[in-house]
């Protein structure tokens, strides 16, 4: 079910890029440039179908109809590739990386946060677009982004992405805010009903309200923070803290705060504000005019995978656009292909998760794991790993 | 016909084949006999309790890589440092010790009433029938009766509608709701203990202290305490070392109360030996309780 959203606080509660350390050349000229790879091949041409393909996946991206009978993308193509399809739900990015190690899989739905260490690690690897046809349909600009390609080599295929929004309380919260000032600076005008979502990589969001609101930190990327910018803005999170009523990292918690007035303005869903809306609460959600952060996934094959075919046919198959509108309506995301967006059942869906919206993604700073060597490409100074950003999450909640 | 029986009778006395031997053996052997039958659960308890403590333990002095988050097994005493000297650990430790005395004492205090009129001043035969409606919390799912007091402490909620004739207001979401809410679920653990304390309890004594002049005070204090404390003491190592232990409530209604439960759950990630030492405290905290406990006497009637 949509519940299943809590393991994005788990996702994020990740490792760092590991071997993107490790294989680093001391470089980090580019956002990217850090990252080294090994050298992989991706592969030319498909063969006929092993007859089985195993998949790591988030809840509620691989559904054969046992959770829910309405929820059936798997036995289509069972049916029709004749690979049967045997999938284990992933906890954490942390769990998935930890499962793909063991050489049992043969394709992932890697979160930012989990995509840049597999490729690292050599886990996943380069993925060939030619031999996914549905990637044409895929919507350019997530194509070929950071999370899901290293110098120009593209290592797997995009499957939805999500904002983080400004949820509030229309009644409650007058006039109605357009900047996330609301939750920062001007919090204490709602003291014990503001709310944030429960996770270190919250720090960034903000990072990136400090970006547009104190320039003199000079915060290019909210997930490069060097130790100036990192102290900044964990002293904004803990004068925030103050004016919180409670953390959410659970979908339900936050639609429940909503509809009692608990909560009045904080972070948020599209998907929690839809279903907050439909139960009956008075709440809008928006980017304001900082711009947010967000999340995007991607789906990878392993290097050693032993069903490498069947791998390729889910991967073109789980981006085709009834498939790809069946499982973002399903879990309440963008979907990836443009096309889903003719196939959705509601026929407004892709209009409200913004999915072909290229200017509202513009303004989204999708997640990724800061690592010590800055991803913004700032050589001269060190960025706080995100161990460290886990630590400060702990003193700011206190 | 001779040749066969003293072959027979022979048999009888010295048993032939391995089993009839090993059988013979542990025959004559108590002590292997008492070993074989107890080194499973021996193993169980040794290998499954007291070694994933010990593995607890030891791997509270490793420490991270702080690049790459890899468990590092160099040994250090950084972890147990740290918690005693990073203000946020200690305060947390505080806060989580103070909530499991407060449910304790909570519950020692509702408990005892309710036990005293199940065991002893509600009609024979309705007692099973109380015992068992107290019990019935215990059937419900844990996740459905916290979310319920999520609904009951909200804004408007049961709670606020309730006190607002008095001019009150909810506690509303906090360290107040955790202790209430854990009260809650662990209460059945604290009434049946006294309840099975309180039955047995001889009539002849009330009366005695009765006839010797003692008033129901002096009664309760000087008879009937003293007689049901082991079981108060059992009732209250549920009561304190469940709440210890608990994280989920708090998430749900304690607003942004953090516990020991979600430090270890925060850091089991990323920060493996630091879990390990956070997840030390409880135990030396409770070990510490049950050896305070043991001059009760209550261990035994556990």
């Amino acid at each position: 079910m949509r519940l299943t959203r809590i393991r994005r606080t788990a996702a994020t509660a990740a490792l760092l890029l590991t071997a993107a350390a490790c294989g680093s050349s001391g470089g980090g000229d580019a956002p990217s440039g850090g990252l080294n790879p090994p050298d992989l091949k991706a592969p030319t041409r498909l063969g006929a179908g092993e007859g089985q393909v195993n998949l790591i996946a988030w809840a509620g991206y691989v559904e054969d109809g046992s959770n829910d009978p309405k929820a059936d993308w798997v036995s289509g193509f069972e049916q029709r590739t004749g690979c049967q399809v045997r999938s284990k739900v992933a906890a954490s990015s942390d769990e998935m990386v930890k499962l793909m190690k063991t050489g049992d899989y043969d394709a992932v739905s890697a979160s930012g946060d989990a995509s840049l260490r597999l490729i690292a690690s050599g886990d996943a690897a380069p993925v060939n677009t030619d031999l996914v046809p549905n990637y044409r349909d895929v919507f350019p600009d997530l194509k070929m982004q950071p999370w899901n390609s290293v110098k120009g080599t593209a290592y797997g295929i995009p499957h939805g992405r999500g904002a983080n929004l400004l949820m509030y309380d229309t009644e409650k919260v007058k006039p109605a805010p357009t900047s996330w000032s609301a939750v920062f600076d001007g919090a204490s005008a709602y003291k014990g009903h503001v709310t944030a979502y429960d996770s270190p990589i919250y720090i960034a969001d903000a990072a990136l309200y400090l970006k547009a609101t104190k320039p003199e930190l000079g915060i290019k990327d909210p997930y490069a923070l060097d130790q100036k910018q990192f102290d900044a803005a964990v002293a904004l999170l803990k004068k925030q803290n103050a004016s919180v009523g409670e953390y959410w990292s659970d979908y339900l918690k936050e639609v429940s705060a909503f509809k009692s007035g608990d909560s009045v303005i904080g972070t948020t869903w599209q998907v929690i504000a839809n279903l907050a809306a439909s139960e009956g609460a008075r709440v809008k959600a928006s980017v304001p005019k900082e711009g947010s952060t967000g999340w995007s996934d991607t789906w990878m094959v392993a290097a050693e995978a032993k069903h490498p075919n069947c791998a390729y046919k889910w991967l073109d198959w789980i981006v085709s656009p009834k498939v790809n509108a069946q499982v973002a309506e399903y879990f309440g995301e963008a979907p990836a292909n443009a096309k889903a967006c003719a196939q959705t059942a509601d026929k407004d869906f892709c209009a409200t998760y913004h999915a072909a919206d290229t200017a509202y993604w513009k303004r989204i700073a999708f997640w990724n794991t800061p690592i010590e060597q800055c991803l913004d490409g700032r050589t001269e100074v060190k960025c706080v790993p995100y161990a460290k950003w886990v630590q400060a999450w702990t003193e700011i909640k206190g | 016909m001779t040749a066969t029986a003293p072959a027979a009778r022979s048999a009888e006395r010295r048993p032939q084949g391995p089993l009839r031997r090993a059988a013979g053996a542990l025959h004559r052997r108590p002590r292997l006999r008492l070993a074989l039958l107890l080194t499973a659960p021996l193993l169980w308890l040794a290998v499954l309790y007291l070694g994933s403590l010990s593995v607890l333990f030891v791997s509270a002095f490793w420490t991270t890589d702080s690049f790459t988050s890899a468990v590092v097994r160099v040994w250090s005493a950084d972890n147990f440092h740290a918690l005693v000297t990073t203000p946020v650990y200690r305060q947390v430790i505080v806060r989580s010790v103070g909530v499991a005395l407060a449910v304790t004492v909570l519950c020692a205090v509702i408990a005892f009433p309710l036990a005293f009129y199940t065991a002893r001043v509600a009609r024979p035969r309705w007692r099973p029938l109380l015992v068992v409606a107290i019990l019935t919390p215990l059937w419900a799912s844990y996740l459905v009766k916290v979310y319920a007091w999520r609904l009951i402490l909200s804004q408007g909620g049961l709670a606020d509608w309730m006190l607002r004739p008095f001019g009150l207001s909810g506690p509303g979401f906090g360290l107040p709701a955790t202790v209430l809410t854990l009260t809650y679920l662990w209460l059945p653990y604290m009434v049946l203990p006294l309840h099975t304390a309180l039955r047995q309890l001889p009539d002849g004594l009330l009366d005695a202290s009765a006839d010797l002049g003692a008033r129901p005070g002096r009664t309760f204090r000087s008879v009937v305490l003293p007689l049901v404390l082991p079981s108060l003491a059992a009732g209250s190592v549920f009561t304190f070392s469940l709440s210890l232990g608990d994280y989920i409530t708090v998430q749900i209604v304690g607003g942004k109360t953090q516990l020991i439960g979600n430090l270890v759950y925060s850091d089991i990630e990323l920060n493996l030996p630091m879990a390990a030492a956070l997840g030390t405290v409880p135990v030396v905290v409770i070990v510490l309780y049950l050896l305070a406990i043991r001059r009760t006497g209550a261990l035994s009637s556990l």
